[in-house]
């Protein structure tokens, strides 16, 4: 049979396995999915009126989520370079898991910025020889190509892994060594991108301001491999991924490192913003104390707390080695990046407007819809791929036992 | 028998033979086959469409004859759109007296109507800031909605008022008329500075478009085209001076409110989910025509002209005059520069 239709075959009944939290899961995700269905046609038919942007907030929830999840689909690929340098036992399974998370975040991203733009009939527009991409000057034709591109290494790699484990084969480190060293440096790339994105538009001192990428990838390393520390647990219960105990505190630890370098520059901005007290300093005040009715800060002090004690629980080595306090901190960790990187980095930067009006924006419910739809389409991405990767590593692993077998009988 | 099917039937014809673009239509249409003809409303035309730097002189007639066609069928109206270039030797610029401006937002009003922006919601091209006379043009001091309506009908006294055209009792939108408008202008202690498109030397929004859909024209206006727009509002992110504006829900105009003179690149109705901007009235200033909110201005604090024309008024005004620009930090280089007069 062409392997590739058998591949297809075993994947297909790998999905229809499960048992009833499996299904649970998956219903729960389809029900979100067709509610953020509904909500996005909604939306598409009355146009972008349903959501609460308007002209003094032209950005909102939507960007916010999409800037988040340019972090995760970074960062979880970045956990390559420490998993090689400290020899994490699988790690192979480790480049798998972190480019599968990659690709479900990209996909994300991708949704996100679909249901943002207000002609997505328009869309080819953005591609080179289909459209007319503004490069060099834009740095958003710019980041539509890093996404791309990368959305397409990842897939390439762990469709690449999966078919040859599957095939019983050992990978090409010719080819695949060379794919994931791409992947590395483009992961920083996506993530700086989108910095720039922000960071290039003069017209919004908050987001001005160069310190923004270094902040980005600080805050991406603590938020991506924060879901990993999680899953890793998880498949080591279900499917017996073979993964130590140090490599998880070592993670937690380098996570400890991010957290601490992503307040210090946090600090370091707020610090320039209220000592120099110019007219920019509102910008900061809307993110932390609230200005004419804002909302960000409720938000944001408990984000702030968040990510303040999941550093300390993470630097700690009694925490740190402990799953309970380990994984709250993981859970921390993501409210206070999410917070920080969606609503906190977009709203502060559009409020007050470039002629001081104060617009206060909170999402729509067609907004909220939306964004849980899609969320569950990159929840339902991710779990069909990891889904069908541990019973194929383990395949090639039994695989490539008989035949030591084989050869020494 | 070929010529009595109607046009978009040809088409369609034609389009299906062309394999290339039915590609690329196949390709679209697969991805979100509901989306997609919510969005382009079946007019294949329209979304097939080249960005208007691109089209050869006979493609932009057929568009803008088509423009036209659909006006016809949306409005009901016969109207004429134009796509009229740039004239060689014209940089155009603007000056606005800031000791004569009274707030009476009258030239936001005339913009609107000019430039066919929906009514409903409505969009205004021009914002007027009020500022306390103490604190200069700080912008956060600025508000734009003074002399707000108060809810409640008109009484006949504020009806009489808002008919007089010498009123000074400022309405902040059309529709509001429903209440009245709480204020005479100027307000002791306030001045007025109304803000549009600055029409940028250098201007940020053109920069950051990802799609090319807007760029300044030889004669220094701002333009977009709304049939290549995506609707990102990346270059709304990027303007300083909030000029630009997205139509958030599908444009509303009254067939009796059309200005049935318009340009492909200015006023011609626009899309659900495109932004649009001033564009200092490109239909009449490019046939040598003042922009309306020029015309409209009671106490004539609003010049205009060709800023390569060494007799224009614009030129005198910067020679004698001592001008300022807004924002000049951010090195954008407005061609809109406010001025006292007296």
């Amino acid at each position: 049979m062409n392997p590739i239709v058998n591949f297809v075959k075993t994947c297909t009944s790998i999905w229809l396995r499960g048992n009833k939290y499996y299904w649970g899961w998956m219903i729960f995700l389809v029900l979100l999915i067709i509610s953020g269905i509904a909500a996005y046609s909604n939306q598409v038919v009355h146009g972008l009126i349903q959501t609460s942007m308007r002209d003094q907030v032209s950005w909102g929830f939507y960007i916010g989520n999409f800037t988040f999840l340019v972090g995760v689909a970074a960062a979880a690929v970045m956990l390559v370079i420490p998993a090689y340098v400290y020899h994490w036992e699988p790690i192979k399974e480790v480049v798998l898991l972190g480019e599968m998370l990659a690709i479900s975040a990209i996909v994300m991203c991708m949704l996100f910025v679909t249901v943002d733009i207000g002609r997505p009939d328009r869309m080819l527009h953005l591609f080179p020889f289909l459209g007319r991409p503004n490069f060099p000057n834009s740095l958003l034709s710019w980041d539509v190509l890093v996404l791309s591109l990368y959305f397409l290494l990842n897939l390439i790699i762990v469709l690449y892994i999966l078919f040859t484990s599957f095939s019983g084969r050992h990978y090409n480190p010719k080819i695949l060594i060379p794919l994931v060293l791409i992947s590395i440096p483009s992961a920083i790339s996506i993530h700086t991108v989108t910095a720039f994105l922000y960071d290039g538009v003069v017209a919004r001192p908050f987001w001005n301001a160069s310190i923004l990428a270094p902040r980005f990838l600080a805050s991406a390393f603590c938020s991506g491999p924060a879901i990993l520390i999680i899953l890793f647990q998880i498949l080591r219960k279900v499917a017996g991924l073979k993964i130590k105990n140090e490599a998880l505190a070592k993670i937690a630890e380098l996570m400890a490192y991010a957290m601490f370098v992503n307040l210090f520059l946090f600090g370091a901005e707020m610090f320039k913003e209220f000592y120099s007290h110019t007219e920019h300093v509102i910008y900061a005040k809307v993110l932390l104390f609230g200005v004419g009715g804002t909302k960000v800060h409720y938000f944001m002090w408990p984000a702030l707390i968040a990510s303040f004690v999941a550093f300390i629980l993470f630097l700690l080595p009694k925490t740190r080695n402990n799953f309970y306090t380990m994984n709250i901190g993981c859970l921390l960790i993501w409210f206070g990046v999410y917070t920080e990187k969606g609503m906190g980095l977009v709203i502060p930067g559009l409020t007050p407007d470039t002629l001081g009006e104060i617009y206060v924006y909170s999402p729509s419910l067609t907004e909220f819809r939306v964004a849980a739809g899609i969320f569950s389409i990159g929840f339902l991405v991710f779990t069909l791929l990891v889904k069908i990767a541990m019973p194929i590593m383990n395949m090639s692993e039994t695989n490539s036992r008989k035949k030591i077998g084989h050869t020494n009988t | 028998m070929k010529k009595n099917l109607p046009r978009r039937v040809l088409a369609r014809r034609k389009f299906l033979k062309d394999s290339v673009v039915s590609a690329a239509g196949i390709a679209a249409g697969l991805s979100l086959p509901g989306v997609l003809a919510g969005c382009i409303g079946g007019d294949l035309d329209a979304f097939l469409q080249k960005h208007f730097l691109e089209l050869t002189p006979a493609e932009l007639e057929k568009v803008v004859r088509r423009i036209e066609k659909d006006n016809l069928k949306k409005f009901g109206k016969t109207t004429t759109v134009s796509a009229k270039p740039a004239t060689p030797g014209v940089s155009f610029a603007y000056a606005l007296d800031l000791s004569r401006c009274i707030g009476c937002r009258r030239c936001v009003h005339a913009c609107v109507k000019e430039n066919n922006q929906s009514r409903d919601p409505e969009i205004q091209w021009i914002r007027v800031l009020e500022f306390p006379k103490e604190k200069g043009i700080d912008f956060s001091e600025a508000n734009p909605y003074y002399c707000a309506p108060s809810a409640g009908p008109l009484s006949d006294e504020q009806k009489e008022i808002l008919a007089n055209p010498e009123s000074q009792y400022p309405l902040y939108k059309k529709s509001e008329t429903e209440g009245g408008s709480a204020c005479k202008v100027p307000r002791t202690d306030h001045f007025y500075v109304p803000i549009q498109c600055q029409q940028c030397e250098d201007p940020p929004c053109v920069k950051v478009c990802p799609v090319r859909a807007t760029w300044k024209e030889s004669d220094g206006i701002v333009v977009v085209d709304y049939n290549w727009c995506i609707g990102c509002r990346y270059c709304m992110a990027a303007c300083p001076y909030g000029a630009r504006h997205f139509n958030w829900a599908e444009p509303k105009v009254a067939p009796d409110d059309l200005n049935p003179d318009m340009h492909y690149l200015g006023n011609r109705p626009r899309y659900r989910g495109v932004v649009e901007k001033c564009t200092f009235c490109i239909q009449r200033t490019r046939n040598g025509r003042y922009p309306a909110c020029v015309e409209i201005c009671p106490v004539g604090a609003r010049k205009f002209g060709n800023l390569l024309d060494p007799k224009s008024e614009i030129r005198s005004i910067l020679e004698h005059k001592r001008v300022l620009i807004l924002k000049n930090d951010l090195a954008t280089h407005p061609k809109f520069f406010y001025f006292y007069g007296l």
